[in-house]
This record gives C-alpha cells, sequence and structure tokens, in this order.
C-alpha cells in the first residue's frame, strides 16, 4: 500500500512539471500541444476509494491551471474524467474489469487503445471549450481537440510502453 | 431526515464531483474577466519561483539573440541621437518617455505563451520594484501587454495575444484611433476595430499605440496593416495588424510606468 502512496506522488509531481516546463512549450504548428499529466488519472490504481481519486484529481488539474494561467480550465476535465472513468473502465476492458483483477500492462494492445482515446478525447474537448469558451468557434474547438487528442495518445501509449514493468 | 442523509451517501462521489465541478467553472469563468483572476496564477510564490530557476537555465541559450537584439536597439537608438532627420520622426515617443511622466524599469520573461486563446506572460519584477496593476509591457520592438496581477517578487501580463485584451491604438499618419483585440487565431496577427470608415488607411500603414489610455505613451510601434475590410454595420473597419514583435520569442522586456495616471483617473471620474 505505502509503495502504491509514494509511486502515485511522485508521478503527480513529476507529471505536473514535465506539463508546464517542457511540454507547453513544445507548440507543434503552433497550437498542439500534448497533455500528458492525465497519465496519472489513466493509470491510477482501480481498486481505490472513489472520493480521493475525485479531489485528487482536482488538485492535478488546479496544479497545471495555476503554471499555466488558466482558470479553472485543466481541473474541470479532470474531474470530469475522473468521475466517468469507471464506466468507461467498463465499456474497454469489459469483463476484466468486473472482476477487479486489472493490470494495465497485462491488457490487449486494442482495449488499453480504446479506453485511452475515450478518456483523452473527452477531456480535450471539455478543455478546450472551456478554455474557448465561445460557441461560434467551434470548429477551432474541434480542430484543437482532434490535434491535440491524437499527439496525446501517441505520447501516452509510448510513455506507457517505455516505462512499463517487464516482469510477469 | 435519514432519507437526505442515505441520499447523500448513497451519491456522495457525485455530488463532490459537482462540487468540485462548480469550484473550476467558476475559476473558468473568474479568469475570463478582466481583473478577477486573484487566485490562480503563476504569478505566486510557487509557480513564480519554479519558472525563474528553470528560465535560468534556457537563458544561457538565448544569449546570442539577446545580444543581438541589444545591438539593434543600440544602433536604433545611437541613429536617433546623431541623425537629424531620424530624430524628427521619433520626436513624439522621445518627448514623452524624456518628459519624466513615464518610467521604464527592464524585466526578464520567465514564462511566456502564445498557443492558448487567453495568453499570459510571467516576469521576474513585482511589488518589491514598486511594479503595479495596469502598467504597459513593451520591447524595443513594440508593445506586449499590461501587468494584471502581481505578487512581491514576480508580476503577470496580460499579452496582447488574449481575447480579454483591448489596447487603445492609432494610425501613424493619422489621429484616428481604435482598439486593439484578437480573434484567438494567429500568434502573429492581431485585429484593430473601430476604425471609422473615413479613415484613408492602406496596406501597410504602421500601427502605434494612441495617447488616449494612461498606460502606454503614444507612439510606441504596434505593427503593419495587412488587410482591412468594413464590418457588418458598414460603419467600421475591422483590421488586421502584423505584430512589429514576435511573441512567439520575447526575452528581455520594459515596464513603462505613468507618475500621472492617478492624477488623470481622477480627473476623468471626479464622482469617485
Amino acid at each position: 500500500m505505502n509503495n502504491v502512496t509514494t509511486i502515485n506522488t511522485v508521478r503527480f509531481i513529476l507529471l505536473v512539471l514535465a506539463q508546464s516546463l517542457v511540454l507547453n512549450n513544445i507548440n507543434f504548428l503552433g497550437y498542439i500541444n500534448p497533455y500528458i499529466y492525465i497519465l496519472f488519472i489513466i493509470l491510477f490504481p482501480i481498486k481505490n476509494n472513489r472520493m480521493l481519486f475525485i479531489f485528487l484529481s482536482f488538485l492535478l488539474g488546479l496544479s497545471v491551471d495555476l503554471f499555466l494561467d488558466s482558470g479553472g480550465v485543466h481541473a474541470a476535465a479532470c474531474v470530469t474524467i475522473a468521475y466517468v472513468r469507471p464506466l468507461i473502465l467498463k465499456f474497454s476492458f469489459g469483463m476484466i474489469y468486473e472482476h477487479q483483477t486489472i493490470k494495465f500492462s497485462n491488457t490487449e494492445f486494442g482495449q488499453r487503445l480504446t479506453y485511452f482515446s475515450i478518456i483523452i478525447f473527452i477531456h480535450h474537448l471539455l478543455l478546450f471549450s472551456l478554455e474557448i469558451f465561445n460557441a461560434s468557434n467551434i470548429l477551432l474547438i474541434l480542430k484543437k481537440t482532434l490535434l491535440s487528442g491524437i499527439f496525446t495518445i501517441l505520447l501516452c501509449l509510448l510513455i506507457t510502453v517505455l516505462f512499463s514493468s517487464k516482469r510477469k | 431526515m435519514q432519507q437526505i442523509f442515505n441520499f447523500l451517501i448513497r451519491n456522495k462521489s457525485f455530488l463532490l464531483f459537482l462540487l468540485l465541478f462548480c469550484v473550476s467553472l467558476f475559476f473558468t469563468i473568474q479568469s475570463h474577466t478582466y481583473h478577477k483572476s486573484k487566485f490562480i496564477n503563476s504569478a505566486n510564490f510557487l509557480t513564480g519561483g519554479i519558472y525563474e530557476s528553470v528560465n535560468g537555465i534556457g537563458q544561457y541559450l538565448n544569449l546570442k539573440e539577446e545580444n543581438q537584439k541589444l545591438l539593434e536597439e543600440n544602433n536604433r537608438l545611437k541613429s536617433i541621437l546623431f541623425n537629424e532627420e531620424d530624430k524628427l520622426k521619433s520626436e513624439f515617443i522621445l518627448d514623452s518617455l524624456l518628459s519624466n511622466q513615464f518610467e521604464l524599469t527592464a524585466a526578464k520573461v520567465n514564462k511566456n505563451s502564445y498557443s492558448s486563446t487567453n495568453n499570459y506572460l510571467t516576469i521576474n519584477k513585482g511589488e518589491r520594484d514598486q511594479i503595479n496593476e495596469d502598467y504597459g509591457v513593451m520591447t524595443a520592438k513594440g508593445i506586449v501587454g499590461i501587468i494584471d496581477n502581481t505578487s512581491n517578487k514576480y508580476a503577470r501580463v496580460l499579452s496582447v495575444l488574449n481575447t480579454n485584451s483591448r489596447v487603445n491604438v492609432q494610425l501613424k499618419k493619422t489621429n484616428h484611433f481604435g482598439i486593439l483585440t484578437w480573434n484567438g487565431k494567429s500568434p502573429e496577427i492581431v485585429q484593430l476595430i473601430d476604425i471609422p470608415k473615413q479613415t484613408p488607411i492602406t496596406v501597410g500603414d504602421s500601427i502605434i499605440t494612441g495617447g488616449l489610455s494612461t498606460i502606454f505613451p503614444r507612439g510606441i510601434p504596434v505593427g503593419t496593416v495587412t488587410s482591412f475590410k468594413l464590418d457588418e454595420t458598414e460603419n467600421y473597419y475591422n483590421v488586421d495588424v502584423k505584430l512589429f514583435n514576435d511573441m512567439t520569442n520575447i526575452g528581455h522586456v520594459h515596464i513603462i510606468k505613468n507618475k500621472d495616471s492617478k492624477e488623470i483617473t481622477e480627473l476623468n471620474n471626479p464622482n469617485e
């Protein structure tokens, strides 16, 4: 238990710092940035206290907001995906999730891709709609969501493959 | 009563989600209102400090470029000093800058963003250096933005690349003035609205700050006109302006303090 807490604390701090100091300066093609800090929410242990999980996600979003001067945009998006995560888990992993025996490194690639993509697109859509806050710019919102989303998915998959433990 | 408690316990995670979501929405809406986002900003002790230390590393990598910029500015200032013709052209900017009404402070940019629709910069001067809200920020090439939040050591600048930004500007050759805004699309092009249609405007005209606001002195360069068309009411021009500044690459800035701003504001609002 203690080990899980340490890993998640370190992951929280590292992801926030990496996001605000490195990844937000990529600006690929002028406006495409990956938002990989949500890996914390994606990889959070499944057997957990749901209240704590939602609250931690809020803290995560708020710390990114602090660095990026974006008000509460990231916090709102994070809280939402933290709240709907059980539904997405059930949808993408089916029976394994029901039995609570899931380990992300042991799941099939296809299932993992669906899970990542759904979470990331919900997060990005909410993030950019709140950030732009203007219904007449809906095309800009969708364009940003799609392009940044693809970038984020690629990076998240790469990172999970790179840092996954090989022990089985 | 029992049922209410049961309901609360059963839906506790949903209620927590709702509460936190509303809190973040509140912060978001606040950040869309000029001068309201007091709590969540990068000018505080923690985030400002982290940006400061990381920026120290990045600064070495840009030394060459910064030197080049300084040389160019020195060159321009010297040519103003020595060259009678240039002196006439830039007379008004020197006038207002030298008349002791405006005080300049140099600062370093710790954080700069330009890819979102509401961009801010964080600079390493704050209340400790007598920097307050509503001071203008410029580089040698042109305007950058307006300070909208300060802490002890840092200040946050509302960039001209922010959909909430409004700056009073005018054409260089005539005195027709308008408002500089941004539509959130390209970090090179900003929009100038409320230019009356009588204005003799052409592509390539220079835009400078107007003296109407108390923030910027008259005559700071802004950009050049790239295209213009009449708006829906057919009374005003909507003008696209290409900024002189490369907003994606800003190292050092000057903060402009207007010593008379309090007096001017009091004169304009005698009731307060």
